[in-house]
């Protein structure tokens, strides 16, 4: 699969069917994908999915058995990380315990030579930028977490790389922390305008934070688009369920671009997506594309089951409910749509029901 | 903790350091005797040390003893990292544990062996290629080779607790392999490097039974000129020297224990 960033310009990243295995086992199997400049690009996918060595590869911790990375259009396959464009922050953010942060900070621009009033400035700048110009002469170990993260970043940023590559950078952290950071970093990202790839194995932190998503599975993109379409347009039943809630129903076409046999929901159901007759897919629903009713409405696609819990989120309701054919489907609902339905109670008999379009037919 | 446990652990723990220590004391406070027999106390004074800074075999035994154990702690110390290093990074590809129990064979294999086994090799090499010549080379040599042991495991403790990122920190950073090696990975071993150093050195300077088997005509070290001397019977500048090995050695061992002892953050994985 290639997914293209900017037309016309050289991407920033260029991956070309890389492949890489340790001892027999696969982690990349031949990945070729592309990254523009100034995108913040996450990937996603399990633990194993290969995400993690797919990064490795474009520092050049990992040397691929196929295929290569350019980076600006120059293959770096005969280049070590040390002579790399790019740099790196580690999941336990690595900083080097025996200096000071600002040693840690200068130790990049020490390895480049540069004078030494320059390195001061620089990382003076550097410290300023994070807050944390007062932490200077403080060891790592006097950090709190938080604070570490600022100089790993500090000191991954200092040296202008082209690519900033981050390893799950917010593992470290705590809930409220970590949705502070997240914003913290999308924001650093546009002040620096570097291109950032970034790993996670959180799905709401890539949808939250990236311009692009690459989701891996089995060492392979299953596929790359922007959030919005790795929701609302998910292309398999693997990137259904992997980014929000689904409501999956395996069926047969029956009728190109218009009815799905459904055995799960036990009817027929009426679709928008192409698709061709006699073809096995699966129909998805998201949670808040559904309606529920207590009396039968007049739409196109109506099954009938029993309500089961009704989880209240605050800004919504997760409603559960029992088809007649024994499949559990969640709705979601506004608190207004829910104050219109009126009382429900557990064990009673509901209206499940969508438009035709709001329904994607996943061919894989 | 209730009051009669905590008498009955001091108790304990005043036994054990008696048990321990006291032979010690003995020989330090004997050493302070005036008297000729090692065993009747007179009164106090320094008159075995001023007798053993005038006894010149003493003297160039210690000197000598010295040396040796500087240049095998020095040897072990190299031999070691680069173990440690060969242990560390070569795991995933071979069947570690095997290779491991290897290395540190010296660690439970009796001395007398080793000495016999170094008695061997050194007599065999001298008829085969004429080096090294019996003497302060073999025993440096034959102590390097215990002391390595333990180096090995002492710097292979703090290397498997560095974090591997911070190697790849450095790297990204644009520092080449050695320069890596240089800036983090020897300032972070660097306390192991010193405590596997201030052991083999101890270890060389206690050693009688493998410097027995190896040493030759001339190279008369420390604690063979002791163990000598007592068969003859025993003087009191024995303890007087004695008295000045144990404070040595105490305090070299105390500075190693320091150096590796846990709690330390530096560098330890989160």
């Amino acid at each position: 699969m290639m997914a293209n960033g900017g037309a016309g310009e050289t991407p920033v990243i260029r991956i070309e069917g890389v492949a890489k295995s340790f001892g027999g086992v696969p982690a990349v199997a031949g990945v070729s994908l592309d990254i523009a400049r100034g995108e913040f690009f996450c990937l996603v996918g399990a633990s194993g999915s290969g995400k993690t060595t797919l990064l490795r590869l474009v520092a050049g911790f990992e040397t691929p058995d196929q295929g290569r990375v350019l980076i600006d259009g120059e293959d770096m396959s005969s280049r070590p990380p040390y002579a790399r464009p790019v740099n790196m922050m580690f999941q336990s953010y690595a900083l080097f315990p025996h200096l000071t942060v600002a040693e840690n900070v200068a130790f990049g621009l020490e390895e480049e030579r540069r004078p030494r009033s320059e390195i001061r400035e620089r990382v003076f700048a550097a410290l300023a930028m994070f807050d944390m110009g007062a932490f200077g002469a403080r060891k790592p170990h006097q950090l709190s977490g938080g604070q570490r993260q600022r100089v790993a970043l500090a000191r991954a940023l200092v040296k202008n790389p082209k690519i900033l590559l981050l390893d799950e950078p917010l593992g470290a952290l705590d809930k409220k922390l970590r949705e502070r950071a997240q914003l913290e970093l999308v924001a650093l990202r546009e002040r620096v305008g570097i291109t950032f790839v970034m790993v996670t194995h959180d799905q709401e932190e890539a949808m939250s934070m990236a311009s692009r998503i690459a989701l891996m599975r089995d060492g392979a993109l299953c596929q790359v688009g922007t959030p919005r379409e790795l929701y609302d347009a998910p292309q398999s039943r693997f990137a259904a369920d992997f980014f929000g809630v689904a409501n999956l129903f395996g069926g047969r076409v029956t009728e190109a671009g218009a009815a799905v046999d459904c055995a799960e929901a036990r009817a027929t159901l009426a679709v928008a997506d192409a698709c061709t007759q006699g073809a096995d897919v699966t129909v998805m629903l998201r949670p808040e594309q559904i309606a529920l009713s207590k009396h039968a409405p007049a739409a196109p696609n109506v099954l009938t089951g029993t309500l089961g819990n009704v989880v209240f989120l605050g800004n919504a309701y997760v409603c559960h409910v029992v088809l007649d054919s024994g499949k559990a489907v969640q709705a979601r609902l506004s608190p207004a749509d829910m104050a219109k339905l009126g009382a429900l109670a557990t064990g009673d008999r509901v209206h499940v029901s969508w438009e035709p379009s709001a329904a994607r037919v996943l061919t894989s | 903790m209730s009051g009669r446990r905590s008498v009955a652990l001091l108790s304990a723990l005043a036994f054990g350091y008696a048990f321990l220590y006291l032979p010690i004391v003995i020989l330090i406070v004997y050493s302070f005797n005036d008297s000729r027999l090692v065993t009747v106390w007179s009164h106090a004074s320094l008159r075995w040390y001023a007798a053993l800074l005038e006894n010149q075999q003493m003297l160039d035994a210690a000197w000598l003893s010295l040396r040796i154990a500087a240049v095998s702690a020095t040897v072990s110390v190299a031999l070691g990292t680069g173990a440690a290093f060969a242990l560390q990074r070569l795991k995933p590809f071979f069947a570690q544990r095997g290779y491991e129990a290897l290395a540190l064979m010296p660690l439970i294999v009796p001395e007398v062996l080793i000495g016999l086994a170094m008695l061997l090799l050194f007599v065999v090499l001298g008829d085969t290629i004429g080096w090294p010549e019996r003497g302060a080379t073999t025993i440096a040599l034959a102590h390097a080779s215990f002391g390595m042991a333990y180096a090995t495991v002492v710097i292979r403790a703090r290397l498997t607790q560095l974090d591997p990122a911070l190697d790849e920190a450095a790297a990204i950073l644009g520092a080449t392999p050695w320069r890596t090696f240089r800036r983090v990975t020897l300032p972070l071993l660097a306390p192991a490097i010193a405590a596997g150093w201030l052991l083999s050195f101890t270890l060389s300077l206690d050693d009688v039974v493998v410097a027995s088997f190896v040493t030759g005509p001339g190279a008369t070290t420390l604690p063979i000129v002791v163990f000598s001397s007592v068969r003859l019977g025993v003087s009191p500048q024995i303890n007087a020297l004695a008295t000045v090995i144990v404070v040595l050695v105490a305090v070299l061992i105390l500075t190693a224990t320091l150096m590796t002892r846990p709690g330390q953050r530096d560098g330890r994985r989160a």
